[in-house]
């Protein structure tokens, strides 16, 4: 019986080990997490049913439009638009369906505004560029079909708000008409549309909004000129600067006749200011003029005359009218205030009057207000209340009510310029973070439920209750280092300058932090972060420090601006220290060596080709100095067509003597000929990546060495004419050409030509491999290749005798400046998706194989084996072949539905994929961002190291319990039989 | 893999003659070098002034190339810089300069590298830019200075040269003079491959699907990977019966001493209890 029962135990033990390669239903949101992001609002358009949920439908720049609950910010559905598709304008018509206008005002869109469903599209063409504007008039109706007007592309259309049928189009086909404003004067048939021609001439167009007729044509001209935008102070009257920025031009064209006048700024204010710039707004009667340090606002009175009612030095933000009432417009103003914002409600006549004041405190990592949304609602005691919702620097939405903040969304993380890890602190007795959440009761309830599950015992509320139990279980979200290393920090750059530190656990924001150095100052305009590099990792003898990372940045969009680099303590968040370079930064090498505090050492690259050293330590330097001579490097240039090798040659011959400064040289260049060929694409190996072994074995007992060199370059070359859209040539003028290149000595050690294909070409390079998706024009279909390469100086060492004898050259070292004997091996294959991003997945020590994870353009995340991707598959693989785990060669890779590591999800707007090792060598962390966020554990080979998860321990225990009660009782059985027989 | 290994370096300006397109590499030219006496034959290349910085620079006249193909005005030259020095014609390609011991000696001992340059397009040289290749300079002694070059076409275009010593050159680099301060030079042209077309079954579909078929048939295993979770307890039982029945005659050869008046049925009787008891 006991033997029996090891059996049903070890079979038991066994099933729970079997191979599961996909997820069960049940196991979704256990080691994964998706969050959902829309970007920074660029406009914000509030619904005003009556009955219903309240929402809020909002633009992004990131392309999104979205329906979210104006109550807690969540979304009730959203569209991302392509990446070209740039929305315009929104707005809501007939209370039920969502306009916008995208692609330049080019595409008008209609969807429904419940369920965000599309109900029509159109397509509006016109015979120029210009600046588009979506108009929803109230109650412009023709034939009973409310009316959209649009201005786009030089053409103003009138278009049927029910289908998208444009209805009637006028062309202003004027070469140098550069429209300003379209104006629909309430409760008449009339369109205004007004701008500048030839530089100094004012032109009015007055348009029956009824079947597009010119009534009336008006120009005047203005011998100073314009500068940059109007500003609509009434239905009839525009504000507008000269070209100098310091004289207000107030137009104002009432029935169809152009008069005007001028009023210098220093007329209004008294001290002398730069060229100011109108802020856009569309309060009636007033506006608001800028200059460096000052914001001020105008009212105009009457027909021109202008006066000042507020001046000030704080940031500050005004929102769009919102009218309450027959003649009423009120308008929400931010100003900020050390720590709080004080939110003002004005109406547009009574400046001095407030309708609300409120202070809100805001935290300083938000940074400035930049948008104002304003809504109103009606109070419980019938009076009028508002909400505002406003945009922060960091790209954050919040929506702020009766002086508090009702919700906040986090939409600055939808757009990650660069991520890096951070290891946890290591759990101390004492401090421990952890605490003990469960009582033994709560404990045993658990497990009892638990092995209900297992035995099916549970009804559906048991399993409910295990289930989020399981999703809750505190192990994951703990704040300190674990046994697996499943537990890590996401540190993300935004691209509002802003770090993030993630929890892996369950995706929440650990800390995070506005960095000040890209922030906009007098030395630096317009910062942008650019790379995050892991600057500290203590683990060996400094083991005190908290970890840190490096925030590279520069001033400005070229690359000739000086660069900023900030060191932030990935702990706590806080900026340890920030340095402004006097110098600019075009690439930046993290070097391999480290010094006494566990600094890694990085060369940055500037304009001028000299290389600096940072840290700027003395140990730092006598450590580069050792490795002086070792240290190559190269860059590419895109537009040339050329890639460089270099290296350091001596200190900086500058006037100013500095340590850390060094010149380079050339050592080698690739020119690829202009004509013919194009790079598109550059791909080395991962830095940190750990290669397992170096040989292969192949079937007949034979081994291969992997050409295993961390300064291999893959580049890809295409015809110039075939760089364009797919489809854009014949087969015959298209061409790829694969390289790989040694970045030492600029050796090519492969190049291959693909004839008839074309870009874009993802690839990704690992170990002793590399594998690149494009286009095929012949085939009609994406291709994936893989390039192998081989070591055949070391081929000769298989001979058991010789490894015994020690007459191997396996440990010699081995210099690139040998001639390179290697070969290579390729295969291509169809594959059906096209991609957005590729990445392969990484683990401690290289020893579990590889997936490549592909971004497809679904926005899911699949895996899939390298095996697939063997150059050595062949069509009937012999027996040898087949043990060694060869799949027989088909012409396409499969695509297995199970091998979606975002199963249901999609993550909108896929941009990269990033692998981190776990501690635990079969695992991998994935975290895969776009406009959303995703993240998961993947094990390539199964988690053949640990048991998994939903593991019953509590029934291994009773197992256990019960063999140790079956051998009491067995033996004390037999003790009895034996007794009996002895009497006997 | 096509490519022609020329040993004189001169040949090499008429196979690019010889190029019209880039998928054709001619064969012609493989002729001995000496023909062409470059060693015997010292010339100043042009009257341009010789930098002073960059040891004399002798090529071997090139009225032998333009005697043989009067047309060809292709020809492009090589430079050289030792260290950080500047570029120095080293002649035309088709003739290297031969003796580098003013330069090379310093060079030898700083372990510094050796760079060669040339244009990027023979027809109109330099081309966009000059192709840079280098090499550290203990790499090249050995009997005399061996090199090697690999110089990737496109057509009439250089995409890169690979420069470098022909064989191996160990880490820890030994200063070692060579015994000529002359230069042995090996050449491989080489053009692009084509890529593997990737694999079309379409006109194998039926076939493909016996072939699949194939697949799903479980290929034959031996007997003991199908039986072996069944052979291994049977093995188990069968021990145990074998020892049970080795200890049978023991037990009754131990037993019938003090039991002599019983019969050997209590024997029997006691094999079952032993084994239980052994269990």
């Amino acid at each position: 019986m006991a033997i029996r029962s090891f059996f049903l135990f070890i079979l038991f033990f066994s099933s729970s080990l079997s191979p599961v390669f996909s997820l069960y239903e049940d196991q979704v949101g256990l080691m994964d997490w998706h969050q959902q992001y829309i970007g920074k609002v660029k406009q914000a358009v509030f619904s005003s049913q009556r009955a219903g949920r309240k929402r809020v439908v909002v633009s992004t720049e990131e392309n999104v439009i979205a329906s979210l609950d104006l109550r807690h910010g969540e979304i009730f559905w959203r569209h991302l638009l392509g990446a070209d598709d740039v929305i315009d304008g929104i707005d809501i018509g007939l209370g039920k369906y969502v306009i916008t206008l995208s692609s330049g005002g080019s595409i008008l869109r209609s969807w429904n505004l419940p369920d965000g469903q599309m109900v029509w599209e159109s397509s509006l063409q016109g015979p120029k560029h210009s600046k588009s504007f979506l108009l929803v008039p109230t109650n412009l109706k023709f034939d009973k079909d409310n009316v959209l007007v649009v201005f786009s592309n030089g053409r103003l259309h009138a278009i049927s708000c029910i289908d998208g049928e444009v209805l009637w189009k006028k062309d202003f086909e004027a070469e140098s008409f550069e429209v300003q404003q379209v104006i629909l004067p309430p409760g008449s048939d009339l369109i205004h549309v007004v701008g500048f021609a030839a530089f100094s001439q004012f032109e009015m167009y007055q348009i029956n909004a009824k079947n597009g007729e010119l009534l009336k044509h008006e120009s005047a001209s203005f011998s100073s000129g314009f500068l940059g935008q109007v500003s609509l102070v009434s239905t009839e009257t525009v504000v507008a600067l000269d070209s100098t920025g310091s004289i207000l031009l107030t137009i104002s064209f009432q029935d169809g006749k152009i008069s005007s006048q001028q009023t210098p700024i220093s007329n209004l204010v008294e001290d002398s200011l730069g060229p100011a710039v109108i802020i856009p707004s569309s309060v009636s009667g007033i506006f608001a003029i800028k200059t460096d340090a000052v914001t001020i606002f105008i009212r105009v009175i009457g027909k021109g005359n202008l006066e000042v009612v507020e001046k000030t030095t704080h940031e500050i933000a005004v929102s769009d009218a919102l009218s309450i009432s027959e003649d009423q417009q009120a308008f929400a103003l931010i100003q900020h205030a050390s720590s709080e914002i004080h939110l003002t409600v004005k109406l547009a006549h009574d400046w001095d009057g407030n309708l609300l004041k409120e202070s809100v405190k805001m935290d300083r990592q938000r940074g400035l207000v930049h948008k104002v949304f304003i809504n109103n609602y009606i109070r419980t005691d019938r009076s009028y209340g508002f909400r505002v919702l406003i945009v922060m620097e960091d790209h954050s939405l919040l929506l702020l009510q009766q002086g508090e903040i009702v919700w906040s969304r986090e939409d600055g993380l939808a757009s990650i310029i660069d991520v890096t890890t951070s290891e946890l602190p290591v759990e101390r007795d004492g401090v421990s973070v952890a605490k003990v959440e469960h009582n033994l009761f709560e404990w045993l309830k658990g497990h009892m439920l638990k092995l209900k599950g297992t035995l099916m015992l549970a009804s559906p509320e048991d399993m409910a209750a295990i289930q989020s139990m399981r999703l809750k279980s505190s192990e994951k979200s703990k704040m300190t280092r674990d046994h697996n290393g499943f537990r890590k920090l996401l540190i993300v750059l935004t691209r509002a300058g802003k770090l993030f530190a993630l929890h892996t656990g369950d995706g929440r924001i650990v800390w995070s932090y506005l960095l000040r150095s890209l922030h906009k100052s007098e030395a630096c305009q317009s910062p942008i972060g650019l790379n995050l590099y892991q600057w500290q990792v203590p683990h060996h003898h400094a083991m005190d420090e908290n970890p840190s990372v490096l925030v590279v940045s520069r001033c400005g969009p070229s690359s000739d601006t000086s660069g900023v680099l900030s060191f932030v303590d990935t702990y706590t968040g806080k900026e340890l220290s920030s340095l402004s370079l006097d110098h600019a930064v075009v690439q930046v090498i993290p070097l391999p060596y480290t010094d006494s505090t566990e600094q890694r050492l990085h060369l940055l690259i500037d304009a001028d080709k000299h290389a600096h050293l940072y840290p700027k330590t003395s140990g730092a330097l006598s450590i580069f100095k050792r490795e002086f001579s070792n240290i190559y490097w190269y860059s590419v240039e895109d537009q040339n067509g050329i890639i460089k090798g270099h290296a350091l040659k001596c200190k900086c011959t500058g006037e100013v003597a500095d340590e850390f400064c060094f010149d380079t040289r050339d050592l080698w260049s690739v020119v690829f000929p202009s004509e013919s060929e194009k790079t598109i694409a550059t791909v080395t190996r991962k830095l940190n990546e750990v290669v397992h072994t170096q040989a292969k074995v192949v079937a007949d007992e034979d081994v291969m060495y992997k050409y295993i060199s961390r300064n291999l370059l893959f580049v890809a070359t295409v015809a110039p004419k075939g760089s364009g859209e797919i489809g854009s040539v014949t087969p015959e003028e298209s061409w790829l050409v694969a390289y790989l290149i040694d970045t030492v000595t600029g050796r090519i050690l492969h190049r291959v030509t693909h004839h008839g294909s074309q870009g874009p070409v993802h690839a990704v390079f690992s170990e002793n491999w590399v594998v690149y998706h494009y286009f095929n024009l012949r085939a009609h279909r994406y291709e994936m290749s893989v390039i192998e390469i081989y070591d055949q100086s070391r081929a000769d060492n298989k001979d058991v005798w010789k490894l015994v004898l020690g007459k191997h050259n396996l440990t010699s070292p081995i210099s690139l400046f040998s001639r390179p004997e290697v070969i290579t091996k390729s295969q291509s294959y169809f594959f059906t998706h096209s991609l957005k991003a590729i990445a392969v997945t990484s683990t401690a020590k290289g020893i579990t194989s590889k997936q490549l994870l592909l971004g497809t353009i679904g926005d899911q995340v699949l895996a899939l084996d390298k095996r697939f991707l063997d150059p050595r598959r062949t069509v009937n693989p012999t027996q040898a072949e087949k043990e060694e785990g060869i799949i027989p060669l088909t012409d396409s890779l499969p695509i297995i539905p199970q091998s979606y590591v975002t199963h249901a999800l999609r993550v909108e707007g896929l941009r990269g994929i990033i692998t981190v090792p776990a501690k635990l060598e079969s695992t991998t962390l994935v975290f895969a961002h776009g406009v959303d966020l995703f993240f998961t554990q993947l094990a390539p080979s199964r988690t053949y190291d640990s048991l998994t998860e939903d593991f019953s321990y509590a029934l291994l225990l009773i197992t256990i319990v019960a063999l140790v009660a079956a051998i009491f009782v067995t033996w004390r059985l037999s003790e009895r039989k034996e007794l009996q027989e002895k009497w006997r | 893999m096509k490519w022609v290994e020329v040993i004189v370096s001169f040949i090499l300006t008429l196979s690019f003659l010889s190029f019209p397109s880039c998928g054709f590499q001619s064969d012609e030219l493989l002729v001995d070098d000496e023909e062409f006496g470059l060693e015997g034959a010292p010339q100043h290349r042009s009257p341009e002034p010789i930098p002073t910085r960059s040891p004399p620079v002798t090529s071997p006249t090139r009225k032998r190339h333009s005697d043989l193909d009067s047309d060809s005005k292709i020809q492009f030259s090589l430079d050289h810089a030792f260290g950080d020095s500047d570029f120095s014609p080293a002649g035309t390609f088709s003739a290297r300069l031969k003796t580098w011991s003013h330069g090379g000696q310093n060079l030898l001992e700083s372990d510094d590298f050796y760079r060669i340059r040339l244009p990027s397009n023979v027809l109109s040289p330099p081309g966009r830019d000059f192709i840079i290749s280098s090499v550290k300079a203990r790499c090249l002694p050995r009997e005399s200075l061996d090199e090697h070059f690999v110089i990737h076409m496109e057509g009439v275009n250089v995409l890169a040269v690979n420069y470098g010593s022909p064989g191996s050159c160990p880490y820890p680099r030994n200063l070692k003079l060579p015994a000529k301060w002359s230069f042995s030079s090996h050449t491989v042209l080489k053009n692009s491959e084509q890529a593997p077309r990737a694999p079309v079954f379409t006109e194998e579909i039926l076939g493909g699907e016996n072939a699949e078929g194939e697949v799903v048939q479980p290929a034959e295993r031996s007997f003991w990977a199908k039986y072996w979770m069944y052979l291994i307890p049977l093995g188990l039982i069968v021990m145990n019966a074998v020892t049970q029945a080795m200890n049978m005659p023991e037990e009754q050869a131990t037993g019938q001493v003090p039991a002599q008046g019983q019969p050997s049925a209590g024997a029997v009787q006691r094999g079952p209890s032993s084994a239980v008891r052994r269990r």
